[in-house]
Parts: C-alpha cells; structure tokens; sequence
C-alpha cells in the first residue's frame, strides 16, 4: 500500500511485518493527534482517552489549542487537537514529548516539531493527500516540512486518509477523525465495543445515522491499522480502579459549584474561564441554580455581590484580565464584609496576553490588587479532583469568614481531563440556608469579636437588623467614620480573620523527606509535573523533595520551619522572572517568581525560582533539569521520559 | 487515587454556619409606620441641597406604602447623593461609583420579595454607570430608580459631568462644557424594553411624591429623573425654572403623575398619553421648558427576575441530582 517513507528515507514498514507486528511495551505513552482546528481532532482525542480511562489507564488529556479560532489552514501556528498521556498508573500532567503523533497535515505536524514536543523517536502518523496535491505550492511545503522533520530521527509513516475515507464518505474533512480513532484503537489495543459505546455517548445529541457513520469511518481506521502497521503498544491499565469520573477542571469546578449549593453563575465570557459557565448553562438551572451573563465583569462581580448580600450563594468566574476589571469590586466586597467566590482561570498576561495558554501569572494580583489593605482567601487547587471540591471548602470559608475567596486554576486544568475517584456527595456541603430571625435591638452588623475580626452578617429581610453597608471606613454600626481608631480598628478586624483561618490549616505535606539538599516549592497545576520530576531525581539518588501549596492567602503554617531543613529551596512556577545570567540582571534587582517572592518575604528564606512562560504546561523534564542545575552531585543532561 | 487535599475533610475549616442552620423565618409586624420611623442620622447634605427634598419624599412614600423598613433595599453608587441611603431606616447598600445598579440587579433577582430601589447622581449613571444603566434598562427588573441629577459632580467639588449645560464652567471645563450634554430621558426611551420613565423636580414636592408613587407602583425599571438644585456648584441651572414656573411643562395625562393642586402655579400643560412612546421621545427633547410627568409606561415589558424564574429544590434533591449527574462523567 501507500506506506511508504518519504525522502529521506528512513523506514518503511511492510504488509509483511504488518502481519507480525512489534509489541512496544510501555508503562506510559504519550500520543498527539493534531490537525487545522475544525478537523474534529480533539473529539477524537477525547474519546481516546475516555476509552483508555475506562481500560483502567492513567490518563492526562490536554488540549492543544491554537489562539485564533480559525487559524489559516495547513499553518505551523494552527496546531489544534489533544496530547494524551496513558499510564500504567495515576497519570497527573502532560508529559514530556510525545512518542507518536497522528497529523492531518504536514505543517501542524512541523509546529508541534518546533515546540520541541516530538520525542527523538517519535513516530509519525501522516495525511499523505498533501504529497500529491495539485497545488504545487502545497506540494512544495509538504517537501520542506518533511526535509525539516528530517533532522530528528523521527520515523514518519505515510497514512491514506482522505483517500480510504472516501471510499465511505462524500466530506472525508468530517470523518477523519474517527478514521484516526480507528488507528489508535488499533495501535494500542483498544477495547472496540467501549469505543463504539463511547461514540454513541459523545456524538448523543447527533443522529442514529451519524453515530453509523462514525463507526463505520472508525472501523475503517482500524481495518488499515491492522494491515500496515508494524508495530503495537502495550500500556496495561489497572486491574481495579474503583468508581472513577473523567472530566476537565471547569467541569470540575462547574459541579463544585452545584455541589456547594451555589445559587448564581454570574459571569462575563472570557477564555478559558467561559467553559465552567458553558457547562452551568447546560444544568444549573434544573438545580434551581442561575447563570446570570452580564454586560462586562464588572457587572458580573456586582451582580453576585448584591445577591450574596441578598442572602444567596454567588460565585463569578473569569481570566485574568476580567479579574482585574472586578478589582474594585473585590475590594468593596472585603470591606463590606461580602461573602464571594471568585473563580480565575489564568492564562498568560499581561493584557490580553495568551488568551488560550496556561500562565500562573495573576497570583499577586489576586493577593494586592486593590486599594489600601485589602485582606482576602486565595486558594489554588492543583488538580482536576481538587477542582471540584475547592468550590466547597471555598464557599465555606467566604461565609464562615465573611470574605471574598479568590480561586485560581489555570488554562491547564481547565482543559485538562483526567479521570479520578468519584466524589461520595454530602449534604453538608451546601450552604445553610440564612438567618432571618429578627436582630436583637441596637445590634450592629459588624460586632467584631474583637480576639478573631469574625461578626455574625445580616441580610436584607430581617427584622431590626436594618443598616447601611458602604466601602467607606466605617464602625461597627456600619455608620461612616473617618476617624483614626475606627479606620486602625476595621483595618485590624478584617486582617484579623486571615489570621484566624490561618490558624485552622495544616502544614502541608512534603513530598519525599523532610530535610535534605533541595526543596521544591510549587503551587496550582504543576504539582504532578513536578511531582513526577522528584520522583525521577529520587530515583537518580539526588536528595530532593517537593511541597505543594494550596493556601496563598493567608499561607499554611510551618513554611519557614521546614524550608530550614533544606540546603536550597525553589519555587518552580509558569510565570515571567528575571533569569539571572541576563544583562544587568542583580541579585537585588532581579524580579522573581510570584510565589518566590511571596516565600522571601513570608519566611526570610532566600527562596529562588525557576519560571518559564512558554505557553504550555511544564514538562516533568524541564523541571528536573532545573533539580539537576541545583544539585551538586546531579549527573547533568537532559531528564528524558520514563 | 490519592483523596485531594480538598477532600471529605481535607480542609478543617471551622463548620461555623452551621449555629445558622436553625432557620427562623421573618416576621413582618403589622405596625404602620409614620415618615419619621424611616429616618436615620442626621443628613449631611449642604442647606438648601435638593438632595434633603427627595430624603423628604423618599421617607413619605415608605410611610404612604407601609413598605416594611426590613424588606425594604436601597442601594446607591458614590456622589453626595448616594449618600441616601444612611438617612434611611431600611436596608442599605452605598456601593461604589457607578455600580448601583449590577448590585440592585443581583438583590432583586433572587430576592423578588424586596422592595428595591436604586439611587444615583447624574456622574454615577450617565457617566462611569452608563453601561449598567443601558442594560439595566433592557432587564427590566422591578427597581425604582433614582437619578438625582444636578448636572455636576459634586462631592468630587465641581467638574463637568455627562449633564452639564453646553458653555456651563466648572473646574475641569473653566471655559465652560465643550459638548453638549447627555439626555438621561431620550438615553432611556431608546433602550429596548424601557418601561416606565418620568421627569420630576425636587423643588415641587407634591408632584416628586406622586411621581416616587407612580414609578414603585410600577412592576418594572421604574427610572426616575430628578432635577436636583446643588446650590453650592450649580446654583443657578434650575434657579429661573424653580422662580419662573413658565419655564415648566406638565404632562399630564388619566394615566399620568397626578397634577392636582399644581394648576394655579403650572399654567404650561401638554396632554401626553404615556403609551405613546414616539411622542415620549419627542417631549423628552430637551427645548428650554423642563417637563415634569410621566413620558413612557409600558406595564407589559417582560421582566428579567420572572423570565429566570427558577424551579427551588431542597439541598438534598439537590444532591441527588448532582449524583445522576455524575453518571454521565462515569468511567
Ligand atoms: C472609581 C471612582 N472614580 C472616581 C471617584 C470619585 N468620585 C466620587 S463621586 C464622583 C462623582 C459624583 O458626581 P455624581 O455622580 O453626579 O453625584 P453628586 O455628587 O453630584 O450627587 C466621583 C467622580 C470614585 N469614588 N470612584
Ligand atoms: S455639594 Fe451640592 S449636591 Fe453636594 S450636598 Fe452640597 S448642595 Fe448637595
């Protein structure tokens, strides 16, 4: 058949050794399906890895996005479709590079080969139309692309695609993909029927005749699999897992919000935050639950905030740049004593940034961005399950506290998908419902119990407790008071209560021992990437732990104790820091990792930083670089995939 | 699968709500209440401030309405004006600049049983409000909405505002307001879905009650301006309307605010039917004469907080359906 290797060539793998093929055993593969957006290649990513959570592997499935909705086709920038890391066991990130590709086309194929994302031997699933195009110009790209992929010694592998789905299909650009799922089902030994029953689930609003037709386009796939490939992978999964759900993280924190008994979505569209809201639109309101869009995030954050003092659960969600237009708003909501959620799923900044690409660059701005001292709850979950129930823990904390709660995730978890243990709901999650027993006469709204700043609220509707809330300074009467001891003593009530929430949290656990040469320091998403990152320095010998944080206002308790027992300490994070070898880069006037400079001042430890703003998730490989450039007995070189 | 630092109690926050859970429903008094049960503190507004007329009103028509101080919100922006709200024995929210409205928006839908009123100076919501102030038009939502409009900033002492008269000097514009000004009425009229809006003077103060009346006996955004006399910055934009009742037009109409007793002074009268929006439009034109009435009511306009109207379920109805929901994420 068709397969046959381009110029240079490199391999060719026959009908004959198709008969016989190789069995690759892995613990882990990482595979990329990619395509122009539009193609259907996420889709097909995403039934790949529903499928393979369901065979008991570890799955990590992330997004690949390109910024522009339509990008130009056939483009090196216009990368779209899904990496998927299947494991043996829990997988919890992306990966390093990914072991097979599965492209559309030849130049999503270079765009992925220039991110440095395609491991050495990496092979290559190709559209092969492109080859024998008719525009010459095309022609023209798919030899220079080719001649480019050709300095790895990657092994690319000509696929008729177009051609063998048409011989099922008028429109092949609509079947591709299940073609390709078909392949893959083949390469790794993918329980057929699952597959079919995942089909049907994905494509349930769609017609009878297209899940016919996607099955038939995906046999097909399989069929041309079986007879030209010479090789197979074998990741076995877990023999038992458990209840499991598989889900994204603004899935995730959509159901943590029906969960915690939130009444009101109210929100402003802005990526990657609008697919939690996507998600409530579709069920919340069966929940007896509201997505309110309003006319700009500033009006989202007042809209919860009138209804939080109206007596209901609110939360608003957005990005960065959404976060920052609700600054004002947050900061009447501290001073009025409002409890809130505020959900931000960050993504690279500053400005409009990288509207669709993972950063954790609006921590501080979470922490300080308003006006005067402003004290509020940050918390970042770091992963997809604890998506779900930071939601919680978060409404609990804003009402028992009378605060806003800021919420950071990241574009990573908001697209990742990852199956986990399936949440045993409680009731005592959600909300009590408000007090409305009168007020006793001359009670304030603020009667600070002057040890903790906590003061019992009341809200509109309940006899003698009328007041006047307002941002501006004010007593326990909520009257207007300009004076110094009333300004001193809110500022101090409102502080207070960070400190008492402080006093509940526990110090968090250290991943590998408790002393040693290095500590690393992280937060939000990143966990299982540096996680995995340890583990393989551990592995190497290298005295190395990690700790995770997921409280960044106020901190958890024992920081700078524990930082103390290790030689060096560094946070790894993906947001902008001076790299220190740069010009007229100091020591004094370096500006540093959000999280660093956080740690520097919290504990007085010279805590250094390792950041990067690549625009995609940190791979386990970078970060264990950055152990070994820190670690005196560390072989150097590069920290390659399992 | 390790259980995530979030998890069944993975967090020790203090269950503090739960002393709240005992839930006591409200008991309205039937007590009838008289204007002076509804003042607070002592106004600070300056003397002869037309903000001290519309408190007057305001307290007026909460006694008139027997509206229960508890069940009763007022939420305002940032101005002198939105200072109201702590002269009032009911519920208050003095808010930030221009933001009355998305608050008063979130109160009154979830809380249809609260009388919601919204109070704002003419910087609030013409200018740094003005986003709100269209959507909140187009909403619908049952909130009396109160412009106190002396054309200036005036707690922020003297610059131009979106209302300021053509040529009319303050600190920002000393040579007097290069534009001219902004038209709260037609502004209004415009937005699809506007339902009631009326034009009121302070220093009339039969015709400013009747007009708060009509505007909360309204189901529906009931806007409201109010020209308001700022004697210390604006003195003299309303002075010759409020010595020469010439400069006055009422509307009036069955339908209307009630004139009664105003005849003798307000000679100048135009009959206005207040379903007739394209007339509305056309005597909301600013032409030298203030028109005080009713322009536009449409009792018909759907309202945001009945469209969203929401089934209400137990927490643990609830939790059941989040069970069934978790089915579809299964592995
Ligand atoms: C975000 C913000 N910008 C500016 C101000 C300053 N400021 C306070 S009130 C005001 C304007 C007041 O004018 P208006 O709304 O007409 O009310 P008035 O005082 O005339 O009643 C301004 C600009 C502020 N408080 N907040
Ligand atoms: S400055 Fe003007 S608007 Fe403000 S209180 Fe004084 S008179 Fe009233």
């Amino acid at each position: 058949m068709t397969d046959t290797t381009t110029k240079p060539a490199r391999t060719s793998a026959s009908a004959v050794a198709a008969a016989n093929p190789r069995i690759i055993e892995a613990r882990e593969h990482t595979v990329e399906i990619v395509s122009d957006s539009g193609e259907g290649a996420q889709k097909c990513g995403q039934i790949f890895g529903a499928v393979s959570a369901k065979m008991g592997n570890g799955v990590w499935t992330v997004e690949i996005i390109p910024a522009e909705i339509q990008p130009p086709a056939r483009s090196v920038a216009g990368a779209s479709g899904n990496r998927i890391r299947i494991g043996s066991g829990p997988v919890t990130n992306w990966g390093d590079e990914a072991h097979l590709v599965v492209a559309f086309n030849e130049q999503v194929v270079l765009g992925r080969h220039r991110l440095e994302a395609l491991a050495d031997d990496c092979v290559i699933l190709i559209e092969d139309m492109w080859a024998s195009h008719p525009d010459e110009a095309v022609r023209a790209a798919w030899t220079a692309a080719i001649e480019e992929l050709s300095s790895k010694p990657y092994r690319v592998i000509r696929v008729p695609m177009e051609e063998r789905c048409l011989t099922l299909v008028e429109n092949a650009r609509k079947g591709k993909n299940m073609f390709v799922l078909g392949m893959l089902s083949c390469i790794y030994g993918r329980d057929l029927q699952r597959v079919k029953d995942q089909i049907a689930h994905q494509f349930r609003k769609k017609s009878q005749e297209l899940y016919e037709q996607n099955v038939g386009l995906m046999e097909l796939g399989h069929a041309w699999a079986a007879e030209n490939l010479d090789f197979r992978v074998n990741v076995p999964g877990m023999a038992d897992t458990g209840e499991m759900v598989v889900m994204n993280g603004n899935e995730a924190i959509g159901m943590g919000c029906v969960a915690s008994g939130m009444d009101l979505c109210s929100m402003y569209p802005i990526t990657p935050a609008t697919s939690v809201s996507h998600y409530l639109s579709e069920v919340f309101e069966k929940f007896g639950g509201m997505v309110h869009q309003a006319e700009d995030e500033i009006a989202a954050i007042g809209v919860a905030i009138g209804a939080s003092y109206a007596g209901k659960t609110a939360f608003t969600v957005t990005s960065g740049p959404g976060l920052a237009l609700k600054t004002e708003f947050i900061g009447l909501a501290i001073m009025a004593e409002i409890p809130l959620v505020i959900v931000n799923v960050q993504r690279g900044g500053p400005s409009t940034g990288l509207p669709t690409k993972v950063e954790q660059g609006d921590l501080l701005s979470a922490l300080y961005a308003q006006p005067g001292d402003a004290p509020r709850v940050v918390i970042a979950p770091a992963t997809i399950e604890e998506c779900f129930h930071v939601v919680v823990t978060a409404r609990r904390i804003a009402e028992a506290f009378r605060t806003p709660v800021i919420i950071l995730t990241d574009a990573n978890l908001a697209t990742g998908v990852q199956p986990f243990a399936r949440p045993k709901l409680d009731v005592r999650w959600h909300a009590s419902p408000p007090d409305q027993s009168p007020v006793s006469a001359g009670k304030g709204p603020f009667e600070w119990d002057t040890r903790t700043g906590l003061s019992e609220r009341f809200i509109p509707g309940q006899a003698g407790g009328m007041h006047t809330l307002t941002g501006l300074s004010h007593d326990e009467k909520s009257r207007v008071a300009y004076d110094a001891a009333t300004h001193q003593r809110g500022c101090a009530m409102r502080s207070r209560k960070l400190a008492v929430l402080q006093q509940t949290l526990k110090t968090p656990e250290i991943h590998g021992d408790a002393a040693g040469d290095l500590l690393v320091v992280g937060w939000g998403s990143t966990k299982g990437a540096i996680e995995e990152a340890v583990d393989r320095a551990r592995a190497e010998g290298l005295s190395v732990s990690s700790v995770h944080l997921r409280f960044l206002s106020p901190m958890e308790p024992g920081l700078g104790e524990m930082f103390r027992r290790f030689k060096k300490v560094f946070t790894v994070e993906i947001n902008y820091s001076d790299d220190p070898s740069d010009p007229f880069i100091t020591d004094e006037n370096r500006r540093r990792g959000q999280l660093s400079w956080m740690l520097r001042a919290q504990t007085l430890v010279d805590v250094d930083c390792w950041t990067r703003v690549f625009g995609e998730p940190l791979r386990p490989g970078q970060i264990l670089q950055a152990i070994h450039d820190r670690c005196p007995g560390a072989t150097s070189g590069k920290g390659g995939a399992l | 699968m390790p259980r995530g630092h979030f998890g069944e109690g993975g967090c020790s926050v203090i269950p503090f709500a739960s002393s709240l859970l005992d839930c006591v429903s409200c008991s309205t008094e039937d007590k009838h209440l008289g204007p002076a049960d509804y003042g607070s503190s002592v106004p600070r507004w300056c003397p002869g401030c037309g903000d001290h007329s519309v408190l007057t009103a305001v307290q007026r028509l909460l006694a008139d309405e027997n509206l229960p101080p508890e069940r009763t919100v007022f939420v305002s922006g940032i101005g002198c004006s939105s200072r109201l709200p702590h002269y009032l024995k009911t519920y208050g929210f003095h808010g930030i600049h221009g933001r009355a409205l998305p608050i008063a928006t979130g109160v009154k839908l979830h809380r249809p049983d609260l009388n919601v009123f919204a109070v704002m100076g003419d910087g609030d919501c013409c200018s740094i409000g003005a986003g709100h102030w269209i959507h909140a038009i187009r909403y619908n939502m049952d909130i009396t909405v109160l412009l106190l409009d002396n054309c200036i900033y005036a707690l922020t002492k003297d610059q131009t505002s979106p209302t300021t008269p053509q040529g009319y000097a303050s600190n920002t514009q000393p040579k007097g307001s290069w534009l001219p000004p902004l038209n709260p009425l037609t502004v209004t009229l415009g937005v699809t879905n506007a339902s009631f809006v009326a034009q009121t003077a302070e220093w009339v103060p039969s015709h400013l009650f009747e007009t708060l009346k009509a505007a909360r006996a309204h189901r529906g955004f009931s806007f409201v301006r109010i020209l308001q006399r700022c004697p210390v910055f604006t003195p003299d934009i309303f002075q010759k309307a409020v010595r020469d009742p010439g400069q006055i037009e009422l509307l009036v109409h069955d339908d209307g605010i009630p004139t009664a007793g105003l005849e003798n002074l307000y000679k100048n009268r135009q009959a206005h039917d207040p379903r007739d929006l394209h007339g509305a439009r056309r005597l909301a034109e600013f032409d030298g004469k203030f028109r005080l009435g009713l322009f536009f009511k449409d009792a018909s306009a759907p309202r945001y907080e009945e469209t969203r109207h929401l089934p209400v379920h137990t927490a643990q109805e609830r939790m059941d359906l989040l069970d069934r929901e978790f089915d579809r994420y299964a592995v």
